[in-house]
């Protein structure tokens, strides 16, 4: 079973409690788009599901609003088991990754739509819907119809309008994935401030494993329906708990293979490359070793049983601004990242050529180390 | 030299549909107008004299004598009307729910039905109005299963009566209801059905604040291609209405055929497409209004 993860603080506004969703394949056969997935979000949390394409996640969100309906398990919010309670009677509301705004209707229409149809009375609408326009800083364009606004508007006006009925649980699917780069940036911050400000909890769903990390208090990693990991965005970076959640998450190279003892303790993998890990790793398991780009280096002048050393040759050289990046070719044939750091062992690798012979160093207590289940190689 | 290459372009591309529609559509048009003001001569024909009691006999007032006005003709409007109206709706209670159900199907499916749909045309409209004939007519086939289940006891009178002239044009012309209603209905992106139940609507509100006005453009034109056909329609009114159920297409159809009256005919030819041009008009620019509504 994997990681239920650090409850939040508080009681859980949302649970789903092993969640089984199975689909009729076109071929024939059934696909099970969610397999036991169990999560819980707490009052005020910023939870984030994340997973390639076709992993489960949009599904589990369909199953919480209520437009799919599970096929065993349990979804709660607020205590409250929803099964058999309609979309319309949930107290959750979701952006949806198109926005789906209503076309036929003004801005203030669209935002006010969720009050009229449960019957809130006009001067209390008004005032709310002023109330949803500012917080999403969309003042002035309320006579505009959603065609005669921006990629940026639209978001906006698709978050206005899930926020009206004050939500115990908001759920976005991927809404910035249609947006450029830039805008991306400062709408993740903004739906961050938001979502403080509103005290809602936030389940949100994406592929950009960068957007996750910048954003969530916690992160459900999914895959093939399954949840690989429940973490901190710290955790999943540093601990993660499988090598799919480490090579989702960041970059970094892995390294599978059997841990010896002798003479110094290290990592073999299969085709014969020695990797030095930390000391007190019980020899004959099998694990794969993370190295990631920042905890590798030029190896220092003098020999030091700290470190690991690796010997690989400079194949490509890329400028970011802040960092350089240098794609290194071990030994075996594998390529790996290197972030070389300021100061005199990561200068001598920013001053190699291409095709020169480097010596690359990692602290050898670093590497996060990742057991490998016993049937799979 | 662009504008040149331009100007070929178009008399290319729209030369032959101008071509056509100006031969077979206004030159006629203009005849029929100026047929409906000549005096019709006493054997058939015409008298190239301006005349306007042609206008005159249709709105009742026949050549001017007070004790002469009649309704009659006013009448067969009205009742055209009606009866188109109706079909209107009957065609879009009909196609409605049934494009609804199509959206829901599968792809390969909906292509079926919509083939389905489109079925009856490869038949001639004579052949199928026969069968109705023959379903309808008191020893028909409708009647004669009615009586042997014991429903009922002596047959209907359902053939030459309105609403056997309504189920036939209703036949007829569903599919020109069904098709533009369904395009419409699959354009409807699914999301916004979601979405409002997802703001707490009922089906019933989605249906009515959602679904109803983005397919409006589909009922719009769909309600056009139903009223204009059947507002004219004569062959239904002639074989399942009988002498009864009288609509201008058949009163046009005798004056022309039978009474030999040409300007009189010209004249219903012209004062139909005036109303249809009015009533259509009206129509659409009250869905135009719904639509725009803030």
């Amino acid at each position: 079973m994997p990681d239920t993860g650090l409850p939040g603080s508080g009681s859980p506004v949302a649970e789903v409690l092993d969640a089984v969703k199975r689909f009729s394949a076109p071929e024939g056969g059934t696909v099970t788009a969610l397999d036991e997935v169990s999560l819980e979000v707490s009052a005020g949390e910023f939870v984030t599901l994340l997973g390639p394409s076709g992993c489960g996640k949009t599904t589990l969100l369909r199953c919480i609003s209520g437009f799919e309906d599970l096929d065993a398990g349990e979804v709660r919010i607020d205590g409250t088991p929803m099964t058999g309670v309609p979309a319309q009677h949930r107290p959750v509301n979701t952006v949806f990754q198109t926005y789906a705004l209503f076309p036929h209707l003004r801005v203030e229409a669209n935002v006010a739509y969720g009050l009229e149809v449960t019957g809130v009375p006009r001067r209390e609408r008004t005032v709310r819907v002023a109330q949803a326009l500012e917080q999403v800083g969309l003042q002035g364009l309320e006579r505009r119809k959603p065609d005669q606004l921006s990629g940026g508007q639209r978001q906006r006006v698709a978050l206005a309008r899930a926020i009206i009925n004050r939500p115990k649980l908001l759920l976005l699917d991927e809404p910035l994935s249609a947006l450029d780069r830039n805008l991306r940036h400062s709408m993740q911050l903004e739906l961050k401030t938001l979502q403080h400000e509103l005290g809602i909890c936030f389940l949100f769903v994406t592929h950009d494993q960068e957007e996750a990390l910048t954003m969530s208090d916690r992160i459900v990693v999914l895959n093939h329906g399954r949840i690989e990991q429940i973490g901190s965005p710290e955790q999943l970076y540093h601990e993660p708990a499988t090598s799919f959640v480490a090579e989702f998450i960041g970059d970094g190279a892995l390294f599978t293979g059997t841990i010896e003892g002798d003479p110094d303790p290290a990592l073999v993998t299969d085709d014969g490359l020695r990797l030095a890990i930390r000391d007190g790793v019980p020899a004959g398991r099998r694990m794969t070793m993370l190295l990631r780009p920042e905890q590798l280096d030029g190896a220092p002048a003098a020999p030091d049983s700290a470190f690991g050393i690796l010997e690989a040759t400079l194949e490509q050289s890329v400028f970011y601004g802040a960092t350089r990046q240098l794609v290194c070719r071990l030994g075996n044939g594998a390529a790996i990242t290197v972030t070389p750091s300021p100061g005199a062992d990561g200068d001598r690798l920013y001053r190699a050529q291409l095709g020169d012979a480097l010596r690359l160093a990692y602290r050898r207590a670093e590497p996060h180390l990742i057991e490998e289940a016993r049937d799979g190689g | 030299m662009a504008v040149k290459r331009d100007r070929t372009r178009l008399a290319v591309l729209l030369g032959p549909v101008s071509l056509f529609l100006g031969i077979c559509f206004i030159g006629p048009l203009v005849v029929m107008i100026i047929f409906s003001f000549l005096e019709p001569g006493l054997y058939g024909g015409v008298e190239w004299n301006f005349y306007h009691w042609n206008f005159g006999r249709i709105l009742g007032w026949a050549d001017g004598e007070w004790e002469d006005f009649d309704w009659v003709y006013a009448e067969i409007f009205g009742r055209s009307a009606r009866l188109a109206f109706i079909n209107v709706l009957i065609t879009l209670a009909i196609c409605y729910p049934a494009a609804l159900w199509v959206r829901g199907l599968p792809r390969r499916w909906r292509m079926f039905v919509v083939f389905l749909i489109t079925l009856p045309f490869f038949v001639s409209l004579v052949v199928r109005l026969f069968a109705w004939v023959l379903i309808l007519r008191p020893t028909g086939f409708l009647n004669y299963g009615l009586v042997g289940l014991g429903v009922i006891e002596e047959p209907l009178d359902l053939i030459f009566t309105e609403t056997a002239v309504l189920i036939g044009m209703a036949y007829v012309l569903l599919p020109f209801m069904f098709l533009p209603v369904y395009a419409s209905v699959e354009k409807l992106d699914r999301s916004l059905v979601e979405v409002s139940s997802d703001l707490g609507a009922s089906s019933f509100q989605t249906f009515c604040r959602v679904t109803v006005p983005l397919t409006l453009p589909g009922i719009a034109a769909g309600s056009v291609l139903v009223f204009i056909p059947s507002l004219g329609n004569f062959i239904v009114p002639d074989l399942l209405g009988g002498a009864k159920v009288l609509m201008i297409g058949n009163l046009i159809e005798q004056q022309f055929l039978s009474a030999r009256n040409w300007p009189f005919g010209a004249a219903l030819s012209v004062m139909m497409m005036a109303v249809m041009f009015l009533l259509i008009l009206i129509y659409l620019r009250r869905i135009g209004r719904m639509q725009t509504r803030p």
